[in-house]
């Protein structure tokens, strides 16, 4: 779309004032308010940020209930107690308990933080600095998006405080539509965050298509832009069945229009077909940009230019589309034909394949670099074992005869926390280090940050690998006790009791991140422009960027070719040499 | 905010037109996002009805009886009626829209004052539709709708001290009757009368899928004509206030594009829902 | 290539072939077929992460950042080394795709002469009725013989899972489902809920009995008649434990419903505010309208026991409750 006729008029700088996009405008509505993609952006990653700890709080709950055969801390005076606290005059039973926090969880962690986590927080600040624009293509709708997401946000703490929601993440029907917990709040939330997503979709590709700075064409534009691409035309494309089908689901809780009740003529597998057409293009809304991550990551802190830029961003524009075809796979055991479950295993195997080769490329990028075990890296480098092991697990479940095996035991939870907290949380910190210094102009305390990264990847594994492996003996998810399968499954208390103690060591590590970081606020060295020696357009402005992005028209070059940078001592940064 | 991008503008924008915001450097390359932004805006619009064609189409392929039963209830010449409206609304917006291009202020209000009045009729014939089938309790989950408004639930399925039932719950004498009057037109003949019967009441009650589904998808689109008779009048009243140009027209466009979708959606709408055969 | 597949395939299964670890004992005769799968899957999974991880971490280490070290230019893309990475794993994955359908296979078709089992699930039990009519909570099957279950559900969509037999399939009000399988061993084994049904669903679970041959006509005979050489109050014991315990209790402790300890012949308010006696009557419409009169204090969540309990049956659980005192 070559719409660009006129000659790029560079903002003039005033007179070298110390003005960034932090300090342009002062006051809470100047941030409220904001036009400016880089504060949404940021606004967005402290309330993901937030979510998260709430999401986290509730599955410390999962794990500590399950330390132990029987109640553990959701007992019957706890449950009288949370029971008080709620709006609702129902007095809660432990398992009921045990069932609202699996289920806030879950909601909290896929609508409030996982899907909106990295296009929202970080989409927002880089996508237009590495097209070289200076703003989205509708900042009004840009921070519409935002609005969308607190009010969605509002709609699961009132979920919460009517006394939670017990159907599962996944409001599968007719369960949803009989229980008596709050699924209306939660259902009209989801639907809102439904709507933030679609915005934020539509402006990212209407960025991509007529913002790019003129002069730099599709094969010039960084991995990450393409991942976010990718995510734009899944966000449009599929978020829009999901918003029907969370109306269908109201309208048939509250008057019963006979769709997907079986009580009055409606089919609940409908319901299921309806949401994994969203749900599972969904699991690439979160992993795509994440891939966009890990992608400039590994090149740029290991100095050498990306292996196969064609490929992997062909493959996020083939995960993209073959990702619409597969959601009959999360319904292997639901009584659909053996026909349509052999072609929705074929073609789930068949989006394996654009993955494999991103993984295959990163490593093949670091060949002959040179690796500076940075943050950031650190991170890219625990997305690839996380990611790679969750990945090749999904080949369980993709071939049909395991599948029926480990469908619905924590087998599959194992598998999909390898992909979204091992993937998509993990790229996510990646980023937010990768960044930091561009957003807030700081550098942060790389020795904290390593340890705490290590202490992330043992936790992670001793958390979730062992689910694997109760998981494959038929331990099923989303039971509240097990107390009954003891005599089953070998040395099933000592598994849940590493994956506990796992988990504290993996949520003790996420907290400690926000602590120095925003210990570095204060007391960090000011960050260069280009501390790490990347080629995007991002960096070629100051850290953090002035209101509009750019004082002076950055240069077109290729985003993954670093020749021409070279280390200075005197700034610790790097600069372009001639 | 505004202050904020007053001073963007005084910084090396001064030639900006005022309508032209600060992050574009060309009108074209604004118009051109805005008009991509809306045709893919579009696009999500035909995903979010495409659920319930689909829910359409899985019902009506498992039970086409429910279906051609459901149809004697809707009026054809209404719905027909209501297609010419939109139709011509369509047309209006599409005259608009040249005239906007025109920078005809006169052309473009008389022909967006149309277009108001059209979909405004299109809803006045949509509300004595909708009032003949909720005369019947024909609507699902009445019930529920009429305690909103404190009437006490009463009729089929209501227990006292319990909310009203979910669910259809019609008149059946009425619908039972309309029935049977559509069995004798298409010359069914009854052989046991008690069996006939039993039989007209079970598809009386087979009924709620097919107005579940009409109610979900007419009401869906009625939400969009309000939503369209909104941005109409917005762009109506920045027409009063010739707001708009030869050069700068694209929320006309927009808008415009947008009502095209609506009347689009009915055309496909009345046929499947009217014209059962 | 073959040849090497089929060694792919047979070298887990003879290593892992008592399948603690990962997996448990695999007793239908399915269950082979499906390790098999689980164990190919597992040496690709293995093989592929050491090799990734391994290759990353080396060269992490040899071009770590250090003084003196620069990064080399190399090629940006190699089209034969991209195209054999991508055909590779298509291969590989196509040869999973084709084993896992073929097991699948296997587990969808039931023999013709199967023994069929009606399977009814319901917030959060199970019910078997057998061919004579009699309904278990529990499954009890003869070895060596094709159980076909025919599955249904009375609410919300349950989900029947017998790990040992590496069966699974939901229960869908408003349709029938089918599962097969054939209990190669006699044991007692575990069958779970797997689908998310509400506040008991961890609870939902039965046994798998697989009886030694030639005893499962007997024990089906004993249990439809259990109440041959019972007096009426010791049947409905018997009843007492297989239908109402989830519930009610028998010793005044409380549970969802009402206890049974002395409850026949006290008089109990109503949640409409109105007063009822425990008598035979009250107890029959309550066993077969259970929201008719439900009792202050508790919720109307009891389902109906039309169809599962027959009248004689009804006669000893009030004979039971009437022993109660």
């Amino acid at each position: 779309m070559a719409t660009t006729t006129q000659t790029w008029e560079p903002t003039q700088s005033p007179a070298a004032a110390p003005d960034n996009y932090l300090t342009h405008t002062r006051g809470i509505t100047s941030w409220i308010f904001t036009l400016d993609h880089k504060r949404v952006g940021i606004m967005f990653l402290v309330s993901v940020t937030i979510c998260l700890g709430l999401g986290a709080f509730f599955a410390l709950t999962i794990r500590t209930e399950l330390t132990h055969p029987g109640p553990t801390i959701l007992t019957d005076t706890t449950a009288q107690l949370v029971s008080k606290l709620t709006l609702s005059n129902t007095q809660l039973t432990p398992q009921q308990m045990y069932n609202r926090a699996f289920t806030l969880h879950g909601a909290v962690m896929i609508f409030l933080f996982v899907i909106p986590a990295i296009p929202s927080a970080l989409g927002n600040f880089v996508l237009p600095l590495q097209l070289g624009a200076k703003d989205v293509a509708f900042p009004r709708l840009n921070l519409f998006s935002y609005h969308l997401f607190v009010i969605g946000t509002v709609f699961f703490l009132l979920t919460l405080m009517l006394g939670g929601v017990d159907t599962g993440w996944t409001f599968y029907a007719p369960y949803s539509v009989e229980t008596s917990t709050a699924v209306a709040t939660a259902v009209v939330g989801a639907f809102i965050l439904g709507f933030g997503s679609i915005f934020t979709g539509l402006n990212f590709l209407v960025t991509v298509h007529t913002l790019r700075r003129r002069g730099l064409t599709w094969f010039q534009m960084p991995l990450m832009v393409w991942s976010l691409y990718a995510t734009a035309i899944i966000q449009l494309l599929a978020t829009p069945v999901l918003a029907i089908t969370l109306v269908l689901l109201l309208v048939e809780r509250l008057f019963g229009v006979g769709i997907f009740d079986p009580a009055l003529g409606g089919d609940p597998v409908l319901f299921q077909h309806f949401f994994w057409f969203y749900s599972h293009p969904a699991v690439y809304i979160m992993i795509l940009p994440a891939m966009g991550i890990v992608s400039e990551v590994i090149s740029v802190h290991s100095h050498k230019h990306i292996f196969g830029y064609r490929m992997i961003a062909y493959s996020s524009i083939a995960i993209a589309l073959l990702g619409f075809l597969v959601w009959g796979h999360h319904m292997f055991v639901s009584g659909q034909s053996a026909l349509a479950g052999m072609v929705f295993s074929a073609l789930t195997f068949s989006v394996a394949i654009p993955s494999a080769i991103k993984v295959f490329n990163w490593v093949a990028t670091m060949y002959k670099g040179s690796i500076a075990f940075t943050t950031p890296m650190i991170y890219a480098m625990i997305f690839i074992f996380l990611f790679g092991l969750g990945g090749l697990t999904g080949l369980f479940l993709g071939a049909l005869a395991t599948d029926i095996h480990v469908h619905d035991t924590s087998f599959v939870v194992a598998h999909f926390h390898y992909q979204m907290a091992g993937g998509v949380l993990i790229a996510f910190i990646c980023g937010v280090h990768h960044w930091w210094p561009k957003m807030t102009g700081k550098m942060y305390n790389e020795t904290a940050g390593r340890i705490v990264a290590l202490v992330i990847l043992v936790g992670f594994n001793l958390t979730y690998f062992p689910q694997f492996i109760i998981g494959s003996h038929g331990m099923p998810r989303r039971y509240f006790d097990y107390e009954g399968m003891l005599d089953q499954i070998p040395h099933l208390t000592l598994y849940q009791i590493i994956s506990t103690v796992g988990g504290y060591m993996f949520v003790g590590g996420l907290i400690a991140i926000p602590i120095y970081l925003l210990h570095s606020l204060k007391k960090g060295r000011p960050a260069p422009d280009n501390p790490w020696g990347a080629a995007t357009m991002e960096w070629q402005t100051s850290s953090p960027p002035p209101w509009d992005n750019f004082t002076k028209l950055p240069a077109v070059t290729d985003p993954y070719d670093f020749d021409h940078l070279k280390y200075d001592e005197t700034t610790q940064g790097y600069v372009t040499t001639p | 905010m505004s202050e904020t991008s007053e001073q963007n503008d005084a910084v090396g924008h001064d030639e900006h037109p005022p309508w032209l915001a600060h992050h574009f450097d060309t009108p074209d390359q604004q118009a051109a996002s805005a008009k991509l932004g809306m045709w893919t805006f579009l696009l999500t619009e035909i995903l979010f009805f495409s659920g319930l064609f689909c829910a359409y189409a899985v019902f009506r392929r498992n039970h086409p009886e429910i279906f051609f039963d459901g149809h004697h209830f809707l009026n054809t010449a209404l719905g027909a009626t209501n297609t010419a409206v939109l139709l011509l609304s369509s047309f209006t917006m599409a005259w608009g829209v040249r005239c906007a291009q025109l920078g005809q202020r006169r052309g473009l209000i008389v022909t967006l004052t149309a277009t108001l009045l059209c979909a405004l009729v299109f809803l006045g014939i949509k509300y004595t539709e909708y009032k003949v089938k909720w005369e019947h309790h024909m609507v699902p989950g009445q019930g529920r709708i009429e305690a909103l408004f404190g009437v006490q639930p009463e009729g089929e399925g209501t227990v006292p001290g319990e909310p009203a039932p979910r669910g259809f719950h019609p008149d059946i004498e009425y619908v039972v009757e309309h029935l049977r009057e559509a069995d004798q037109e298409a010359g069914v003949r009854v052989i046991a009368e008690s069996v006939y019967q039993a039989e007209l009441e079970q598809r009386a009650q087979y009924l709620g899928t097919f107005f579940g589904i009409y109610f979900c998808l007419t009401g869906l689109h009625a939400i969009h004509v309000i939503c369209g008779i909104i941005a109409i009048t917005w762009i109506l009243r920045r027409a009063v206030r010739n707001e708009f140009s030869p050069q700068y027209f694209a929320p006309v466009d927009c808008v415009g594009l947008y009502w095209h979708l609506v009347d689009l959606i009915w055309i496909y709408l009345f046929p499947l829902l009217y014209l059962i055969h | 290539m073959s040849n090497f597949l089929s060694l792919m395939h047979s070298i887990p299964a003879a290593i892992l072939a008592d399948g603690s670890f990962w997996l448990p004992p695999p007793d239908s005769s399915t269950a082979g077929a499906v390790d098999r799968v689980f164990y190919l899957v597992l040496i690709v999974c293995a093989v592929f992460f050491i090799a990734v991880v391994a290759t990353m971490v080396g060269f992490a280490v040899m071009y770590r950042r250090r003084p003196g070290h620069k990064s080399e230019r190399t090629a940006t893309h190699n089209t034969a080394l991209e195209i054999t990475w991508t055909v590779i794993p298509c291969l590989i994955v196509a040869y999973i795709f084709y084993a896992g359908f073929s097991a699948y296979m296997q587990m969808q078709t039931a023999p013709q002469n199967s023994y069929e089992i009606l399977v009814k699930a319901r917030k959060w039990d199970w019910f078997f009725t057998y061919p004579n009519g009699h309904i278990d909570s529990d499954l009890h099957v003869p070895v060596d013989e094709p159980v076909k279950l025919i599955m249904s559900s009375d609410d919300v969509i349950h989900s029947l899972f017998i790990p040992a037999f590496r069966v699974k399939m939901d229960c869908v009000p408003g349709r029938y489902t089918y599962a097969w399988f054939r209990g190669i061993k006699e044991g007692t084994y575990d069958l779970y809920c797997t689908e998310y049904c509400g506040d008991s669903h961890y609870d939902m679970q039965a046994n798998v009995v697989v009886h030694k041959s030639g005893e499962f006509d007997a024990w089906l005979d004993n249990a439809a008649n259990f109440y041959k050489d019972l007096p009426p109050a010791e049947a409905g014991e018997v009843l007492f434990t297989r239908r109402c315990n989830q519930c009610h209790s028998n010793d005044g402790s409380a549970k969802t419903g009402p206890t049974f300890k002395g409850i026949f012949g006290q008089e109990h308010k109503m949640r409409d505010g109105s007063s009822v006696k425990v008598d035979e009557n009250y107890l029959r419409e309550s066993i077969l309208d259970p929201q008719a009169k439900v009792r202050d204090g508790y919720q109307p969540v009891m389902p109906t026991f039309k169809g599962i309990l027959s009248d004689q049956e009804i006669d000893f659980l009030v004979a039971y409750l009437k022993s109660l005192q």
